[in-house]
């Protein structure tokens, strides 16, 4: 975002300095700064990691949007890109490393496959949708989304940050500042621990051997 | 143009085993039945006697309406040639038991697992039959024909219209918990204690040392994975180190399971092959190969020419930008951040565009019909590819060994690494090349030709020392030997018709099996199909090359340095989507 729309238009700024100094809010500051350095987990699923490795390489180049720090650790990433199919055995983990972010944390769900399953949401280790368990931001449609695809889902996120107020955000409101999500358990089945009563009534209503 | 059948009467198993081997005569099949208490016997023979050294493939398949289940074992000289189909027959009670063969042919430990897995066929003698896709403690074995998935419909695709009133319902709404979920009857999830991978570590325990003192120490073991920058996706191992070195290894697998088993069996055989695409994601053309084959077998229909060759030009340039980014990747690892990844990805990006131009996808190209392929080359775009072939990218691989080849810190830290030699390779039944790396010029497009290779005039690429930097060494030859391919290719490419059938949505398959198998750039991908008849595949099986090329992982990083692991694995160049399926 260059200085003229940092700059709220109400305000008249000499001439001479206008290049030198804005007149903002703190928000559109705030969101400015945060929105052109989302840092993502290094973090490949499937086939769409390898898109995602496609645009971030130079013919596509993320780091145009301040988005080409990946990191592996969840610890120091803003963003998560879930890039392919999330399968059962897979679903804990993911849950954990969303656990781990600090706030502000965002999901992108890359894919078919992430946003609802995909062509493999029949399969029996697969979960239709990473929203099942964790909030998801932005849904980028596509099999596997091209780099275009990719980059366009992106500035949607970046669309939203900069509609939040700091007077509003979760962070930084009383409470935890994080949202822990309970850790879905392999069992005979995934087993999500909040569903805990309803899976206990199915299970009493299954016939033998069904 | 037909390819070789994956089986041969020549060998006489009959006559050397009479009594325990018999012929498969049901039609359409091939190969030998042994009776159960006479594999270990007759396999080792089949190794020693016969010179098979090469296990590929063993997979199960459950004939629920025969009341049995059936191993199928494909055996192959690394000398070439044809194969040697065998089968075990149980009755399909519980449990099913059929001997391991991992003591002759160790390359089948992994795949016994997965079969025990997936279809509950217990391998009596395997020393570590756990799990390997799904977890521990998973209900039911999926891929048995009476085991149902939550959101099963139908027994096989097309469904009947889901739009019966007008009204749109989904598959969630006929699932008592509204989602993909399944639980025995009376469970409770407030009791369930979850495995945590116990057997596992269990597996690991034997890394537990005693001093002279009689002092027990436990290794420390490390999870590398499934979340890690250089695992190549969702892959795990569990590391047991003394200090730095690697003492123990157990690859842990299954976190991109996305059972294209079981829903290749519901599709029709058309409809599979979009899900190929998502096999090995990097070489999407190359999976629709080696499908399109073994359908073709089965149908025993022939390939148009034309179409033939531009397979041949698919295949090949698919190969040349997997190499590449190979490349790219294990600097990637090696710790040369991403300047020769980006160097890969510009000759990727190209390569891409031609398959976007033929096929209308970057990644998925879903390009190859059974008997041809799916839409001609157009003109400007064999132009494309002739530019590339004849000038650009002979320069780039240059460009590429001039960067690397010779760079002080690459050498000195790959010469001399061992990855494997050629006995414990072909031992783990590993193909591609890393098998060719090691000394064995194994290369299926010369040792069994399949398409049109037989007419090109190419090298195999051998290596002798088997070390990281003949694996390195190696990419770089076969791109420079696909160029001469693609060469002859590109001249010698026919006019004519590109498919030797009409288009259809519905291909009849008679009733029989088939293997067909290519020599994809990870090493051998084989597709085993068995058909009854039926618009559907009653078993649909991938024999991946990245699956069983990580059953030699431990055996190649024990005693070395936990450093060198990540560039271990790179050699190996797994792809989950391939491994896990």
């Amino acid at each position: 975002m260059d200085n003229e729309k940092l700059s709220l238009p109400q305000y008249d700024i000499p001439e001479d300095i206008q290049n030198a100094v804005a007149i903002t809010t703190l928000d559109r500051l705030y969101n400015w700064g945060r929105r052109s350095s989302v840092w993502p987990l290094m973090f490949g699923l499937a086939c769409c990691a390898i898109e995602m490795i496609a645009a971030q390489a130079s013919r596509y180049d993320m780091a145009r949007f301040g988005m080409e720090v990946m990191r592996p650790t969840p610890r120091q990433a803003d963003m998560m890109l879930v890039s392919g199919t999330v399968t059962k055995k897979m679903a804990p983990a993911i849950v954990r490393l969303y656990n781990q972010m600090p706030e502000p944390k965002y999901v992108v769900a890359m894919g078919a496959c992430a946003s609802g399953g995909g062509p493999f949401k029949e399969g029996y280790n697969v979960v239709a949708g990473i929203d099942k368990f964790i909030p998801v931001d932005v849904y980028i449609p596509g099999c596997p989304p091209t780099p275009q695809a990719l980059i366009a889902g992106l500035i949607k996120l970046q669309e939203k940050i900069d509609k939040e107020s700091i007077r509003k955000v979760r962070w930084y409101r009383k409470g935890p500042d994080t949202m822990e999500i309970p850790l879905p358990i392999l069992g005979p089945d995934l087993i999500d621990p909040r569903r805990n009563a309803e899976i206990k009534m199915a299970a009493a209503e299954t016939k033998e051997g069904a | 143009m037909m390819t070789t059948p994956a089986s041969t009467t020549t060998i006489d198993l009959v006559q050397r085993f009479p009594g325990s081997v018999s012929a498969d005569t049901r039609p359409g099949y091939s190969g030998f039945i042994v009776e159960k208490d006479k594999l270990v016997e007759v396999a080792t023979a089949i190794r020693d006697e016969f010179g098979f050294d090469l296990l590929t493939a063993v997979t199960g398949v459950d004939y629920l309406p025969e009341n049995k289940m059936e191993v199928v074992y494909h055996a192959y000289k690394t000398t070439g040639g044809p194969g040697l189909c065998f089968k075990v027959q149980v009755p399909r009670e519980d449990p099913v038991e059929v001997p391991s063969l991992i003591h002759i042919y160790p390359g089948v430990d992994l795949q016994e697992r997965e079969a025990w897995d997936l279809l509950g066929i217990k391998f009596t003698g395997h020393p570590d039959l756990r799990r390997i896709l799904m977890w521990e403690g998973f209900e039911g074995h999926p891929l048995r024909k009476d085991w149902k998935e939550a959101f099963y419909e139908e027994d096989a695709k097309p469904f009947k219209s889901r739009w019966p009133d007008g009204k749109f319902y989904m598959a969630e709404d006929n699932t008592p918990l509204k989602d993909n979920l399944n639980f025995p009857q009376n469970f409770d999830p407030e009791k369930w204690i979850p495995e945590d991978d116990q057997m596992l570590y269990q597996s690991l325990k034997r890394y537990t040392v005693k001093n002279e003192e009689g002092l027990e120490t436990d290794r420390i073991v490390v999870n590398m994975g499934p979340q890690h920058p250089s695992t190549h996706g969702v892959f795990r191992a569990a590391i047991t180190l003394d200090g730095e070195t690697i003492v123990g290894l157990k690859p842990v697998v299954g976190y991109l399971h996305r059972n294209h088993d079981k829903i290749g069996e519901r599709n029709t055989f058309l409809q599979n092959m979009p899900f190929t695409d998502r096999l090995d994601y990097f070489n999407s053309m190359s999976n629709n190969f080696g499908y399109a084959i073994a359908v073709e077998k089965l149908m025993n229909i022939p390939v148009a020419e034309r179409a033939d060759y531009i397979r041949v030009i698919m295949a090949e340039l698919s190969r040349i930008q997997n190499h590449l980014v190979f490349i790219g990747m294990l600097l990637n690892d090696l710790g040369a951040m991403y300047t020769p990844a980006l160097y890969a990805f510009e000759e990727r990006e190209l390569i891409l565009d031609i398959f976007e131009a033929v096929s209308g996808a970057r990644m998925m190209c879903n390009y190859l019909r059974f008997g041809g392929v799916v839409r001609d080359i157009p003109e400007d775009v064999m132009q494309k590819i002739k530019d590339m072939v004849f000038e650009r990218l002979p320069a780039k691989t240059d460009e590429m060994d001039r960067l690397l080849s010779e760079n002080e810190v690459l050498v000195s830290r790959l010469k001399g690494v061992k990855v494997l030699d050629a006995e414990t390779a072909i031992k783990y039944s590993v193909t591609g090349p890393v098998l060719r790396a090691a000394g064995v010029p194994y290369d299926l497009r010369r040792a069994d030709p399949y398409s049109v290779y037989d007419r090109f005039d190419f090298d195999v690429a051998v290596r002798q020392n088997g070390d990281m930097y003949d694996n390195y060494a190696i990419r770089l030859d076969e791109i420079r030997q696909s160029l001469r391919i693609l060469e002859q290719a590109v001249k010698g490419i026919p006019q004519g018709p590109i498919n030797s059938q009409k288009p259809q949505y519905q291909v009849r398959v008679p009733a029989g099996e088939a293997y067909g198998r290519i020599e994809s750039p990870k090493g051998e991908l084989a597709f085993y199909v068995v058909s009854n008849g039926k618009p559907n595949p009653w078993r649909y099986h991938v024999r991946p090359a990245s699956f069983v090329n990580i059953t030699a992982l431990e055996e190649m990083c024990i005693g070395t340095k936990i450093a060198d692991f990540v560039a271990l694995l790179g050699m190996l160049d797994i792809v989950m989507g391939e491994l896990d399926r």
